[in-house]
């Protein structure tokens, strides 16, 4: 049935082909490949059914050198302002505010993570990578896409993050 | 269980020559007894305890290995164009190798050396010539990138160069050939009495490390071959071995050996210095290119300088004497303390040692033995301090360590021959192979060496490794130089043709290397620091393209509306600020090198599109797991179409 199936699509790959001298536009072929989502073996928690993009960890301060971060009630403008700077030279290449792009948008994510996970993310983001079950599943949920290191201080993690608690 | 017995016999044994191991260690004799192997055996994941900075000779580049286990970690690019990071082919860096004769892509770059406070090693900046078209570089220590390169007027084949004032005042650059100063068209064989060589004292800023030619010595028409200089007591003086007193122009094998004794000019270069700064000098219309490159900007730029301040040294009496020396001397090298003067004749096989003290006493004394083109010749025994009968043949240079011995090398008999400062007694000597040329104890010419190894660099290779065709790259030995005799422990090929090199201690240099540049403080400008400052501006027929990358892609990654015809300048910021993540840029068909583009860094490559299509662009430098599907196309039309300019990413 396999072996059918590849053989079609050969033909029609050649079929492609030797349309190619052609002036009307192509639209290319398209297979029927739905994402799986990983499942290893090891893993039990129910927890990996769900993407881990729309996961809610709320609980899990990841790891890193954030232990606890309490917010204060009211938001600081002058850090959402020196955070929404810093994202736009350092996370804007791969994060958009509207869309998903190379990695998650950070839209609602104070909704779904913790203030010590995403300061932790940003700043040890291959530590987070190797020990974090939440991180480890959005790497392979986007694509093996490795999130960069940039090099931001904890007080520019923190202005990043104020930033993201106006984004709702 | 008889085999058992076998594996307690073995063990047993083992035991007990591993004993005697350790006993034998004292004498440190032989290769077994002393496990040379572990002294120069750096584990995996260890540092070595030293940077070694090799010359690539007709490379044009340093190359930097550890000490002692000679791994190779970097080429650094000064006078040749290298494909490998785009140095000499991005436009940024285009103009570092700019010159008076116009784009010069290479250089013969030999004798490198770092800047001293106090006469010690101070790890700031790494200075080496260009020996064919006459040029000296510094290259930054922090960034191990080269920063700045001078052009030397009135010079040719800039051989006794780049050596360093012990507190950096001064890099000093005497010329090999003499040639008509300044140069005009005459019949070669009226070189005698009409040629001149240059000394060159090129000023270097405390802060920036900025290069100034301050002034130029016009000296008679001899060949200046190696310099260096004073130290301590002899601070203010320099010292250059010269050949080629006969003046011959022709079939110099023979013509410049005739004079059994040529000299070393000894000058007084604090003496000069006060003299042009007091207005003393002559001015000399001239062209010489000076290039700089902005590490904020991350870019060179080239101005060609018009004039030079000349120096007769018969106008400052005092400054510059003769001091006869044995047998066409080749190095010429000073002790730690300053005091002795070695001149090694390369045609004789004993080493010459001058006294500062007594020469000092010599000139105070006015014990002249004639002079030549007015400058007052010393008399050879009234300057010298002793001579090492050493048995070896060709002696080249020498390095000190820091227990008052002298290391020299012999090219004709291949060996380091160790000896006694004062006593000039031969206290060892080692094979080396072969035909051994400089050698480099770090530290080893400054007034604080560090005495635990030398590295012997040779001119020929031959049997040492396994073959690989006619060409082979030159052979090094280090020597373990810690014990009263000198032990080889290990042997390792080298690029180009290192002359001579420099090392200092890991320490001095590696926690201030630079590993990132700060996307803040880019001022390039052609930057962009946010993926949405990205742009593809149109002028003319030049497009400038303002591309961001991140790993894995670029920004943007589709463009249209190029055309056969236009001049596509790709400027490239590398938005990584993470250690060791650069991001290479390579067109199809570009007329030039791919970029490595360092995390913060931008870089410019231009494309000249030369047929119609779409045509793809990639990154050369595997940066992440998507690292293949890091790419993009360029849509290229007829010179003549409307397609709108478009860039894109992600649409």
């Amino acid at each position: 049935m396999n072996t059918k199936t590849f053989s079609i699509g050969l033909v029609f790959s050649l079929l492609l082909f030797a349309c190619g001298g052609k002036e009307e536009k192509k639209e290319g072929f398209s297979v029927d490949r739905k994402k799986t989502t990983e499942k290893t073996v090891e893993s039990t928690e129910p927890a990996s059914e769900v993407p881990a993009s729309q996961r809610i960890t709320l609980d899990n301060k990841g790891v890193g050198p954030i232990k606890d971060l309490p917010l204060d009630p009211n938001i600081d403008q002058a850090m959402v302002d020196r955070g929404a700077a810093l994202f736009k030279t350092n996370c804007n290449a791969c994060h958009k505010v509207d869309k998903r792009f190379i990695g998650p948008s950070p839209k609602g994510i104070m909704e779904r993570r913790s203030p010590e996970w995403i300061m932790n993310m940003i700043l040890d983001p291959q530590l987070m990578v190797e020990e974090d079950r939440c991180a480890k599943d959005l790497l392979v949920e986007f694509n093996g896409a490795a999130m960069a290191n940039q090099n931001m201080t904890e007080d520019q993690a923190r202005d990043i993050l104020e930033f993201f608690r106006t984004l709702n | 269980m008889k085999k058992y017995n076998f594996i307690l016999t073995i063990l047993a044994a083992t035991a007990l020559i591993s004993s005697c191991g350790n006993q034998g260690n004292n004498n440190s004799t032989g290769a077994l007894a002393s496990s040379a192997a572990e002294k120069a055996y750096v584990a995996p994941g260890e540092h070595d305890e030293f940077y070694a900075f090799m010359s690539g000779g007709y490379s044009g580049n340093i190359t930097v290995y550890g000490l002692p286990s000679g791994r190779l970690f970097k080429e650094i690019p000064v006078f040749s164009q290298f494909p490998t990071s785009g140095y000499g082919y991005s436009e940024e860096t285009k103009p570092m190798l700019n010159t008076s004769f116009g784009f010069v892509p290479w250089d013969d770059a030999h004798h490198p050396d770092i800047s001293q406070t106090n006469g010690e090693l101070d790890g700031r900046w790494i200075f080496i010539n260009g020996n064919n078209t006459p040029r000296i570089a510094r290259v930054s220590l922090s960034t191990f990138e080269t920063e700045e390169i001078i052009e030397l007027p009135n010079s040719a084949g800039n051989h006794s160069s780049s050596f360093i004032t012990e507190n950096t005042e001064y890099v000093v650059a005497g010329t090999r050939f003499s040639v008509p100063i300044p140069q005009r068209d005459m019949p070669i064989n009226e070189y005698k009495g009409n040629f001149k060589g240059s000394l060159s004292f090129i000023s270097i800023a405390p802060e920036t490390g900025r290069l100034n030619l301050d002034f130029q010595m016009i000296m008679p028409g001899f060949n200046y071959d190696l310099s260096h200089p004073g130290r301590g007591k002899s601070h203010g003086w320099f010292f250059f071995t010269t050949y080629n007193t006969e003046e011959a122009n022709t079939l110099q094998e023979v013509n410049a050996s005739q004079n059994d004794k040529d000299f070393i000019a000894a000058v007084n270069w604090k003496m000069v210095a006060d003299y042009v700064k007091n207005g003393g000098g002559t001015k000399m219309a001239t062209e010489y290119a000076h290039n700089v490159y902005d590490e904020h900007t991350h870019t060179a730029t080239s101005t060609m300088k018009k004039e030079v301040i000349t120096v007769d040294p018969t106008e400052v009496p005092g400054a510059v004497f003769f001091l006869p020396t044995p047998k066409s001397p080749h190095g010429c090298d000073v002790d730690p303390s300053g005091q002795y003067i070695i001149g090694n004749g390369k045609l004789s096989a004993d080493l010459t040692i001058h006294s500062f003290d007594k020469m000092i006493a010599a000139i105070e004394g006015e014990k002249f033995d004639g002079e030549a083109y007015g400058i007052p010749i010393l008399r050879f025994e009234d300057v010298l301090a002793g001579t090492v009968k050493s048995g070896g043949l060709g002696p080249l240079h020498t390095e000190f360590d820091d227990k008052g011995n002298a290391y020299t090398t012999f090219f004709i008999s291949s060996e380091v021959v160790k000896w006694k400062l004062g006593t000039w007694e031969v206290l060892d000597r080692q094979p080396t192979f072969y035909s051994v040329g400089h050698l480099m104890i770090p530290g080893g010419n400054s007034r604080k060496p560090f005495g635990k190894y030398v590295v012997a660099m040779n001119k020929i290779t031959k049997d040492r490794y396994l073959p690989t065709g006619p060409e082979m790259e030159h052979s090094a030995q280090i020597y373990d130089i810690s014990g009263d005799k000198m032990e080889l422990i290990y042997d390792f090929p080298t690029h180009g043709e290192p002359h001579y090199a420099a090392g200092c201690p890991a320490d001095l240099l590696a926690p201030k290397s630079k590993k990132i540049y700060r996307l803040d403080d880019n001022k390039h400008p052609y930057a962009v620091t946010s993926p949405d400052q990205a742009k593809v501006v149109r002028e003319g027929n030049e497009v400038h393209v303002y591309m961001s990358t991140i790993r894995s892609h670029f920004t943007p990654d589709n463009i249209e509306g190029i055309k056969v015809g236009d001049k596509v300048y790709f400027h490239i910021t590398n938005h990584e600020q993470d250690f060791d993540v650069p991001h290479g840029f390579a067109m199809i068909g570009q007329n030039t090198s791919e970029l490595l583009i360092m995390p913060g860094q931008t870089k410019t490559s231009v494309w000249e599109p030369k047929k119609v299509g779409v045509w793809p662009f990639y990154c050369t430098d595997f940066c992440s797991a998507l690292h293949q599907e890091m790419q993009g196309y360029v849509r290229v039309s007829p010179a003549d179409s409307n397609v709108p300019l478009t860039y894109s990413l992600g649409e």
